[in-house]
């Protein structure tokens, strides 16, 4: 089972599919979980201390704004512990304020960066484009190590 | 540090967001099932899950491998048209639950999105057991980040 990071974070399709063929998504859910549980009353309701844009200073540098940094203290270390990645291109659902944008910027150029596995697509608008689409995920997941067929 | 773990105690912890509990969405987009028989099939599989029926299918939070079994369990129901992903919150949460904010949760709009997609999805999962649709699975997506050639870019400049 490989870690899959998929972008958009939040895409239920991409997170669904990755499962489906027996690797783990790695989204924002599975980060923004880990705060949720840490125990204790450091900083409610959502555990976001200052420690986190220290974090993200380890991707994006001091000058950038601290919305950026602070998402980064969440994407940034999965994007280091991903064996793979499904980017999205032009997703409307990743559409937000400049701190999104700039983010989803980042996050992209994090993981060509990283020279990791990716696999780039745009979301099925008809029914063939939804056969390609879940053939092409179903092809590069199952080149990962530990994939099995559904 | 937290002033329980400070003062010798147990951490506290809210409801359903113990270190080791998972919550998972399911989304159903199906003509023969509901959200409510989903739901009672649910509680059939797992009883100890924390189950919510929602208008889209069901928020389902408890350990994590009990998680992963009810959904292997519901899957079976109508295993193209059932998608799944994880959540961070818990069901009912107040820092998420609409009931607390108001206005639409945080996180409707994208699945809003989606689900208008999902039936293409559907199509391709049929699809990978039909030998009919095989050439189309064999097919690459269309590639569009493909940079435009040195020879194309000279042929537009004379063209226009």
């Amino acid at each position: 089972m490989a870690k899959v990071y998929i972008y958009p974070g939040t895409s239920l399709i991409l997170s669904d599919l990755v499962a489906r063929f027996g690797h783990r998504p790695l989204g924002s859910a599975l980060a923004v979980r880990e705060k949720v549980q840490a125990p204790g009353l450091d900083s409610p309701p959502l555990q976001i201390t200052p420690e986190d844009p220290k974090k993200g200073l380890r991707f994006a540098a001091v000058e950038v704004p601290s919305g950026v940094r602070g998402r980064m203290s969440l994407h940034g270390p999965q994007i280091e512990e991903a064996e793979a990645g499904i980017i999205i291109r032009d997703a409307d659902l990743a559409f937000g304020c400049m701190g999104c944008a700039r983010t989803n910027e980042l996050v992209q150029f994090l993981l060509h960066q990283r020279g990791i596995p990716l696999l780039e697509l745009d979301y099925p608008r008809s029914d063939e484009e939804g056969i390609r689409f879940v053939a092409s995920i179903r092809e590069f997941l199952e080149g990962l190590p530990g994939g099995a067929p559904a | 540090m937290s002033e329980a773990v400070a003062a010798g105690g147990a951490p506290a912890h809210r409801a359903g967001v113990a270190p080791g509990s998972a919550t998972k969405y399911v989304f159903i987009d199906s003509p023969e099932l509901t959200a409510a028989d989903l739901a009672l099939r649910a509680y059939e599989i797992a009883p100890g899950v924390q189950i919510k029926e929602t208008c889209f299918g069901l928020m389902i939070n408890g350990p994590e491998d009990e998680v992963e079994r009810l959904v292997a369990g519901i899957r079976e129901l109508d295993p193209d048209r059932i998608f799944v992903k994880d959540r961070g919150f818990p069901p009912g949460d107040e820092r998420r639950c609409r009931a607390n904010l108001g206005g639409a949760r945080p996180g409707f709009y994208g699945h809003e999105n989606e689900m208008r997609l999902v039936r293409y999805i559907s199509s391709g999962l049929r699809a990978l057991r039909d030998p009919k649709k095989a050439d189309l699975l064999r097919a690459k997506p269309k590639e569009n980040d493909e940079p435009l050639s040195v020879e194309r870019l000279s042929a537009i400049i004379e063209e226009s």
